[in-house]
């Protein structure tokens, strides 16, 4: 009787966070980009409590004072701004609200975005139309004009910023889940759950969401680093964070009347941005790989090579 | 094909009216729309005799009747600053930027087709790694910190170009310089991934089997396939460059629907900003449909 | 001695991948002259086809490496000429037709601008190169060549596309051809019409050809010479009627003994209750009518085989049967229930009984779940058939009775050679008790030697189990050991149903005889009367 198997060959393989600290290894880039990021994670975190009141008490004696004085204590190593308040010290206390207002529109996007994204590509195809146009109205004209559209009529506040930059954040979300619950749901692994008579949800939650998600996680890195630019440009505008409440976009906004004499001022919080959108997209670019099965290899073979 | 154009545009038309329907309703459901036509410091009896004047006091469906009414006439109202037509004071302005995007599309499509299918021919290369570096850090630098640079360096230290209006050629280098950025790194990258896709395709390898030369297998087989993709991501970059002229035209004082839009929201002058915004709709609805006609001339699939 | 046309030497082939280095095919030789057509016999991951790769230079270097031997046309090495020269004898001289010709044809071009430019890009005049096109296309039998020219690969049907291939290959008259696996994606009566022509343009221009192939009855049908290859070994050669009839190798031996066909045929019990009882089934997509009334009986523990070409509406019947898609019109009676009126909640139940198994286990097992979660969740959505203290151990139970450990648990798919991922996509049909499993092409997309284990698998599960099956298969020789009834079907409508022995021994229908003349069988004497009668009756 043959009934078993003739190559009995099956490959072994490390358990999951240890193979993605392995291809984290094997890309420096992406490696540099996620240490930079835990970083201003941290920044955010305890910046305020920490540097808060340095960052707000004005010295008029080191107005415009510029950077690289070593001998300095190292928070005014970036220079000082108008009112003589130190550059670095602003710099990380601006962090917290520039990564609370880009993570809670990215939070509230994808998640509104990709549950609605689930209903139009599961239920049926009027419901599935209502969405899509109502997601072609939005996406039909440039974020960044409805953002300040809305903002006008709504005044600007942090909630209002974060919800207007959510909104016209959604469909991204909700277009990439739905074109690929679409293609999931026809995928015969979807069809062998439903002859095994798979509710609904455990089909959404259990089979297709799953498929879905490293394509998210990607999507949604890349996101940050676009809503923080479209933050920073509204702040930028007038029509973002109000002062005495800082982000580096309004700390540019702020320098760029000095720029002439102090170009400092603008320098360090655009550098700042530059720094996190530029992590942001390498480490998108690292998970668009390390989390497609398909080209997993080439991160796995260059960490093989490299240790 | 024409019924693929046909059931496109509808999609966008329904897109337009579904905008015109969203700023109406915005307009007149949040507070008190008298106090967004006119300026801070009106009177209580201003506000009173304009809701008369412009029947705000009607019922809110009889008030959106006769704005679609107005909108389909193209009466757009007068600008409250200008005492003109809106829609004049719109076009006047759309003018400047549809040259400026025009402008800055065409290189930006142009270099990043370039770059990005060198990039993909030797991928792993020199060349290829610094087209990423470039497109990658083009794509992760805020455009108006750009701005502020570029007129720090060539306009005040090296006083090579001008820093703002609209006299010269010179006038138009640094906003064009600026607006290019980013498309060209999201474009270059989208460019590389696609070619990449089809120079490993199977129609390249009958191809080369029928002994077909280099540069007609990257340029006439490979490159229209890797199109497709591509052409969409153009026009969204297309229309996101409003998003970028917004920020440049502001700082370069360039008289542009972007930064009529910003100061006529400083200045409260509602139906500008009103006309503003279904101009800038018609045009992206516009331009939608040329990528579609694109998009169905390079693909015969889409046409049947 | 005369030169050949084509003399592979001690080739050497091998890719740098994530493994490590792989030794695509390891120190191989062999020879092909005018005239003759030589097959390249070999299963997956044979290297059957790296060989050729390198003839046409289409292996991309890196990642691959030819580390070794000679590729001789007429006597020089092609692999030491010049890149300009080696170019130019790619179309000239040697030209290669594929799997895949919806794939392999340009999608943005028209037919015409292809074969075209197989003629202009070796300095063939615009004007001349039109015209031989029409020729080429009308001589390959493509309907109204004029037309055909200005339209594009999808405008065509599969056996079209591949005789558009055909004729973009021959337009220079190469002394040439390789065809990789030319007709594994056609139908089988377009999979006779394709060699035949193959055939008469060999006659016609003398080339020589090389035919690469995982089918012994291609092989049996075309080739004089076949060369057997095993994990990028060559292990066997010789004229084809010599290899068939005295294998020497044990893996040719192995190879032979698995094509189907060849077993004793079922002797069907005509007794009992019909199971399962389907009346007059339709269903329309759009304005295509997929299933034009279709009607049968199944009785328990019998094994109902579904044969037909693409189009036939075999597998619209399982999906409907297993209510994966709503029929237009038609009952399904299943112990007298009819399955198109249950409720949901008495459609769940009745999921215990009824069960598929798809024909990729590629794309029908999960990617993201465990062996262990694919075929436990069964339970999780049936929670009274097993306590979950008992999953454990019930999985790895039937993890055995389908030939896979226990400890194959916690692995993913991907880790599975594509025989195994089909045994795990059976075990998790099994883990639901069912009476009916429905298996649509569940061996289609096997190995022969994988799919003879497969079947056996199943034909031990009826015998142990008591399950009846639905077997759909576009081949007839595949159920021929298996079935107790074969039903033919042909664009949605039952031409003929039978048991085994009517269909295969005395079948009454034009469609069946066809079918059955056009399958191909692994003997080459078999086959050359076959075609001799093919011949008479032309």
């Amino acid at each position: 009787m043959s009934v078993s198997t003739s190559d009995t060959t099956i490959t072994h393989e490390p358990p999951f966070p240890v193979r993605m600290a392995r291809m984290l290894w094997a890309d420096k880039f992406a490696l540099c980009a996620v240490i930079f990021l835990l970083i201003i994670i941290v920044l955010a975190l305890v910046g305020p409590s920490w540097l808060g009141e340095l960052a707000t008490k004005q010295n008029l004696r080191g107005r415009n004072l510029a950077p690289f004085d070593w001998s300095r204590e190292w928070v005014w190593w970036m220079g000082a701004d108008a009112l003589g308040r130190p550059l670095l010290a602003r710099i990380i206390v601006a962090t917290q609200n520039t990564i609370m207002v880009a993570a809670g529109a990215v939070i509230l996007s994808s998640v509104t975005g990709t549950l609605l994204g689930l209903v139009a590509g599961f239920s049926s195809p009027r419901v599935g139309q209502v969405i899509m146009r109502l997601a072609d109205v939005i996406m039909s004209f440039p974020s960044l004009l409805i953002a300040v559209i809305v903002l006008y009529l709504l005044g600007s506040s942090i909630l209002n910023l974060v919800a207007v930059l959510s909104i016209t954040r959604i469909p991204v979300y909700l277009r990439t889940t739905r074109a690929e619950v679409l293609e999931i749901r026809e995928r015969m692994f979807v069809q062998a759950a439903r002859v095994m008579g798979a509710s609904q949800n455990r089909i959404l939650f259990r089979h297709i969401l799953p498929v879905v998600f490293p394509t998210l996680t990607t999507l949604a890195t890349l996101d940050f680093a676009y809503v923080m630019l479209a933050e920073s440009a509204l702040s930028f505008l007038g029509i973002g964070i109000q002062p005495p409440a800082i982000t580096w976009g309004l700390m540019i906004s702020q320098g760029r009347q000095y720029l002439t004499n102090a170009w400092w001022l603008s320098f360090w919080p655009g550098l700042a941005i530059i720094m996190t959108t530029l992590s942001l997209n390498l480490l998108s670019n690292w998970l668009r790989i390390a989390l497609d099965p398909v080209q997993r290899w080439r991160l796995e073979m260059k960490g093989r090579k490299n240790g | 094909m024409l019924s693929f154009i046909r059931k496109r545009s509808v999609a966008s038309l329904i897109s337009l009216v579904g905008l015109l329907v969203l700023v109406f309703f915005l307009s007149r459901l949040t507070g008190d729309p008298a106090a967004l036509f006119l300026p801070v410091e009106a009177s209580a009896e201003m506000k009173q005799q304009f809701r008369e004047l412009h029947g705000l006091n009607d019922p809110l469906m009889v008030q959106f009747g006769r704005y679609v009414g107005d909108v389909v006439t193209g009466d757009l109202g007068e600008s409250l600053r200008k005492a003109r037509p809106a829609l004049g004071v719109v076009t006047e302005a759309f003018v400047w930027t549809l040259w400026l995007a025009v402008i800055t599309m065409s290189l930006v499509t142009a270099a990043a087709i370039v770059v990005g299918s060198l990039a993909a021919f030797r991928s792993g290369g020199f060349f290829d790694r610094l087209s990423s570096i470039i497109s990658l850090v083009g794509a992760s630098v805020p455009d108006f910190w750009l701005a502020i640079v570029a007129i720090v360096v060539f306009s005040v230290n090296l006083a090579w170009l001008p820093t703002s209006g609209t006299g010269s050629i010179l006038h138009w280098i640094l906003p064009i310089a600026v607006l290019f950025v980013r498309p060209f790194g999201i474009i270059v990258q989208v460019v590389r991934g696609s070619m990449i896709g089809a120079l490993s395709s199977a129609y390249v390898k009958t191809a080369r089997a029928k002994g077909v030369k280099a540069g007609p297998i990257i340029f006439i087989h490979a490159l229209r396939n890797a199109m497709l993709p591509v052409i969409t991501v153009i026009g969204d970059q297309a229309a996101s460059l409003l998003n970028g002229a917004v920020v440049v035209e502001t700082i370069f004082g360039f008289p542009g629907v972007g930064k009529l839009m910003i100061d006529s929201i400083l200045q409260r002058d509602f139906n500008v900003v009103l006309a503003a915004i279904l101009v800038t709709a018609l045009a992206i609805f516009l331009m939608n449909l040329l990528i579609d006609l694109a998009y169905a001339l390079l693909d015969p699939r889409i046409r049947h | 001695m005369a030169e050949h046309l084509l003399e592979v030497r001690n080739l050497s082939v091998e890719f740098h991948t994530a493994a490590g280095v792989v030794h695509a095919v390891r120190n191989i030789s062999y020879h092909l002259d005018r005239g003759e057509t030589l097959a390249i016999l070999g299963e997956s991951g044979s290297g059957k086809s790296v060989s050729s790769a390198a003839i046409m230079n289409l292996i991309d270097m890196p990642p691959g490496r030819i580390s070794a031997g000679q590729i001789l046309l007429d006597g020089k090495d092609l692999l030491t000429m010049p890149p300009q020269a080696r170019r130019e004898a790619n179309g000239r001289r040697i030209a290669m037709i594929f799997q895949d010709p919806l794939s392999h044809l340009n999608p943005v071009y028209t037919v015409g601008w292809q074969i075209r430019e197989a003629m202009t890009t070796h300095g063939m005049p615009a004007e001349q190169a039109r015209s031989e096109a029409v020729r080429l296309l009308t001589r390959v039998g493509i309907p109204d060549p004029e037309g055909a020219m200005g339209k594009y690969p999808h405008e065509f049907s599969g056996g079209q596309r591949q005789r558009v291939m055909i004729a973009m290959a021959l337009a220079l008259r190469p002394d040439l051809l390789i065809a990789d696996e030319p007709t594994t994606a056609l139908d089988v009566t377009v999979q006779a019409e394709v060699l035949a022509l193959l055939k008469e343009l060999q006659r016609e221009t003398g080339m020589g050809v090389l035919i690469i192939t995982h089918d012994l009855g291609v092989v049996a049908e075309i080739a004089d010479r076949v060369v057997v290859m095993e994990k990028g070994e060559l292990v066997e050669t010789g004229t084809v009627r010599d290899v068939y009839k005295n294998p020497k190798h044990p893996y040719t031996k192995k190879l032979i003994g698995a094509a189907p066909g060849k077993g004793e045929m079922h002797i069907a019990q005509l007794s009992g209750e019909p199971l399962l009882s389907v009346r007059d089934i339709r269903k329309r997509y759009g304005s295509f009518d997929a299933l034009k009334g279709v009607s049968f009986d199944l009785r328990a523990g019998e094994t109902m085989a579904i044969v037909g070409e693409s189009g036939s509406g075999k597998s619209t019947l399982a999906r409907v049967l297993l209510r994966l898609d709503e029929p237009d019109a038609g009952t399904a009676h299943w112990k007298g229930r009819d399955l198109f009126q249950l409720s949901p909640s008495e459609l769940y139940k009745l999921r215990r009984d009824l069960q598929m198994v798809f024909q990729d286990p590629t794309q029908s097992l999960n990617p993201r779940m465990t062996v262990f979660q694919l075929v436990s969740e069964a339970w999780a959505i049936h929670p009274d058939i097993l306590p979950k203290r008992q999953w454990r151990e019930r999985v790895a139970e039937l993890l055995v009775q389908v030939g896979l450990s226990a400890e194959h648990m916690s692995r993913y798919p991907h880790q599975f050679s594509g025989g195994q991922r089909q045994r795990i996509a059976i075990a998790r049909a099994l883990a639901l008790e069912p009476q009916l499993i429905v298996c649509d092409e569940a061996v289609s997309a096997l190995d022969v030697s994988v799919q003879a284990q497969v079947i056996a698998l199943l034909d031990k599960l009826r015998r142990d189990m008591g399950i009846s099956f639905i077997f759909i298969a576009h081949d007839l020789p595949v159920v021929r050991d298996f079935a107790d009834y074969v039903m033919v079907m042909q664009k949605g409508e039952v031409v003929e149903l039978g048991t085994v022995r009517e269909i295969f021994e005395t079948p009454r229908e034009a469609y069946t005889k066809a079918l059955l003349a056009a399958s191909l069988d692994p003997d080459p004497d078999v086959q050359a009367e076959h075609r001799a009668a093919r011949l008479k009756r032309a």
